[in-house]
């Protein structure tokens, strides 16, 4: 049979037919994420963007504690793992002594929006000339799916089985536009990776964020809004349709602070 | 005119902050609280980023601050912080992540009066915070405990030393005396800061960027493999015996025929001193020991000394927190008591020596 096709496996994969191939900065360690979830294109799309831009002996990347404390496994690139919502702090010390390198941190909404909020409005305030990709899904994935400060009014959670009442239990933060009205925040856009056309429009922003950093212009803060199915208790294709339903309504996707 | 030594009149602060500069250091970050706010004063003056290039950044907490000095330690870079001990509290979590991921950096505690915000003046309640871990995990910081004007200078380049050689976390255990005081310092030449390239090749360990020629470096305190876990904890506890096997350090004053003797470090130590030469010119053959490690701990010392002297009064200003290590060293060979003050207040010479009297000399039963 394959003997009768007009074309051979061995003629196809050659240099001059190669459209895609993974980076080289992903390491060959199986993702520990949960199929469907978001993490792994947010990881492949930073790495592809620092590999195609030429910086892996330049950067330095800060993994915080969530799901993604492991990132440091994934990335084939010089890590440091932060404590609980201090990423933003471990990035500032290791900026100011490293001015030259490219430095990020990669934090989830319970990490960057409720234990570490100090840090992330004092770092985002100095303007310390960092980025911050911020993973939101609502949920404290890791922990087995607790209420986060971003988890939307009336949703069911782990801490709030009967859905979060705003009168005991407080709003959702939207943290993105707090840190957006400091004067020390240069770029600061809402993204998803749950289609491939969003997958695209993420990626450019991720490029901008890092040539703003190489301009020195201060922080840049890249939201990923994503889905957490399992903590979400659905299906993969039902997280993004809930998502799409629920999350970007109240977390609209689009620019929210751009350099005039 | 070279040889001429260059003397000042200086703070405790401020000459532990020009013996950090001097020492090459690359980053401070701090945040103000009383009695040690002169450090991050002392450098903002300074202009250090055109002095020698070494940044100086006040953090919005002291959790920041150690954090920062977290990234930078991870850098390979030599970084510093100081607090006083309620903000060595909050600081905590930092040194048990700096312990798990064997980071080097230099950490100054200006004790004062706990608990809870307690007073501004000078205390040494913070011992077993300082030596026992105050930090969740099995782990150890290597603490220093100056003394004078001078040792606050003199420490912060032996820290360094020392965090660098074992890949560990140096604490200098002050207090709000040693660190408000002004006494002169003998200061040393400026020492160069180490350049990236130098750093990569002595530190191959840091976080600089991953080039072709290693493998990428991570500095984390994760392994959810508990027999990993455990294999490193194991090492951990090697390196502890190593420095308690290489680096105590301690002062003995007035020892050799002593038949008493004080144990005592930092402040107290300065009181003991004259207490000691009080007692002496009444004709009482008092010593005293000196720590000068806290961690690691002259139980070897102690121990020579307990079987020496007939009785070993500790004092501390706390409720008693040292005098467990003495009694540990003693192993009961010698009856030892505790005095101290508490609150912020300092013992004085005179009424330290009448506590030795009274617990071992006037009630000496002579059949």
């Amino acid at each position: 049979m394959f003997e009768t096709l007009p074309i051979t496996k061995e003629e196809i994969c050659r240099p001059e037919n190669l459209v895609y191939s993974r980076t080289h900065l992903m390491t060959d360690a199986a993702l520990s994420y949960c199929p469907g979830c978001g993490h792994g294109t947010i990881h492949r799309m930073i790495m592809e963007v620092i590999d195609e831009m030429n910086l892996q002996a330049d950067t330095i990347g800060v993994a915080p504690v969530g799901c993604s404390v492991l990132a440091y496994e994934f990335l084939n690139i010089d890590m440091q793992q932060a404590a609980h919502g201090r990423a933003p702090a471990v990035a500032t010390g290791i900026k100011r002594l490293m001015p030259d390198k490219f430095v990020f941190t990669y934090q989830g909404d319970g990490d960057l929006a409720a234990i570490g909020t100090g840090e992330t409005v004092h770092a985002c305030n100095r303007g310390e000339n960092i980025t911050i990709f911020y993973v939101n899904n609502g949920i404290y994935g890791m922990t087995g799916g607790q209420m986060a400060p971003t988890t939307l009014p009336q949703m069911k959670t782990a801490t709030s089985p009967f859905g979060r009442n705003v009168e005991t239990m407080g709003y959702p933060l939207k943290i993105t536009e707090l840190i957006a009205a400091l004067p020390g925040t240069y770029f600061v856009t809402r993204q998803s990776v749950h289609t491939a056309a969003n997958v695209r429009k993420t990626k450019k922003a991720i490029q901008k964020a890092i040539e703003y950093q190489k301009l020195n212009k201060g922080l840049s803060f890249v939201e990923i809004v994503s889905n957490c199915n399992s903590g979400w208790k659905m299906t993969p294709v039902e997280a993004n349709k809930w998502m799409e339903e629920n999350m970007f309504p109240f977390y609209p996707l689009g620019d929210i602070k751009v350099p005039k | 005119m070279s040889a001429t030594k260059d003397i000042r009149l200086m703070k405790g602060n401020e000459a532990f902050a020009e013996g950090i500069i001097r020492a090459g250091c690359d980053g401070y970050f701090g945040y103000p609280i009383t009695p040690q706010s002169e450090v991050l004063e002392y450098l903002s003056a300074q202009k250090t980023k055109e002095r020698t290039g070494m940044v100086v950044l006040q953090a919005e907490s002291e959790i920041a601050s150690i954090h920062m000095v977290y990234g930078g330690a991870g850098c390979g870079k030599r970084v510093v912080t100081s607090s006083s001990s309620p903000g060595i509290s909050l600081m905590q979590e930092g040194f048990s992540y700096l312990a798990g991921t064997e980071l080097p950096c230099l950490l100054m505690n200006v004790m004062r009066g706990g608990p809870g915000l307690g007073t501004i003046q000078p205390s040494q309640s913070d011992y077993f915070q300082a030596v026992k871990g105050g930090g969740h995990g099995d782990y150890k910081m290597i603490v220093l405990a100056p003394a004078s004007v001078q040792e606050m200078y003199d420490f912060a380049k032996l820290g360094f030393d020392l965090a660098f050689k074992y890949r560990i976390q140096v604490m200098i255990l002050s207090d709000g005396a040693i660190g408000q005081m002004m006494e002169k310092v003998e200061l040393d030449e400026q020492l160069p800061r180490l350049t990236d390239e130098e750093i990569i090749k002595k530190y191959p360990w840091a976080t600089t960027g991953k080039t072709n020629d290693r493998e990428r470096n991570i500095v984390t305190s994760l392994d959810l493999n508990p027999v990993k876990q455990e294999i490193m904890n194991r090492k951990l506890q090697e390196k502890f015996k190593e420095i308690e096997e290489n680096e105590v350090r301690f002062e003995s004053f007035e020892c050799d025929d002593a038949e008493y003797l004080f144990v005592a470090y930092g402040s107290s130590a300065r009181v003991c001193e004259k207490s000691v030469q009080l007692g002496r010119a009444k004709g009482i053959k008092i010593g005293l020991l000196r720590l000068i490690t806290l961690f690691p701990f002259p139980y070897d010392e102690v121990a020579r000394l307990a079987k020496q002297v007939e009785g070993i009064l500790t004092i501390e200003m706390s409720a008693g927190q040292m005098i467990e290590d003495v009694k540990l060293g003693a192993n009961g060979a010698v009856r030892i008591e505790h005095y101290g003050r508490l609150g912020g207040i300092m013992p004085a010479p005179a009424e330290v020596l009448n506590v030795l009297e009274e617990n071992f000399i006037n009630t000496k039963i002579y059949v």
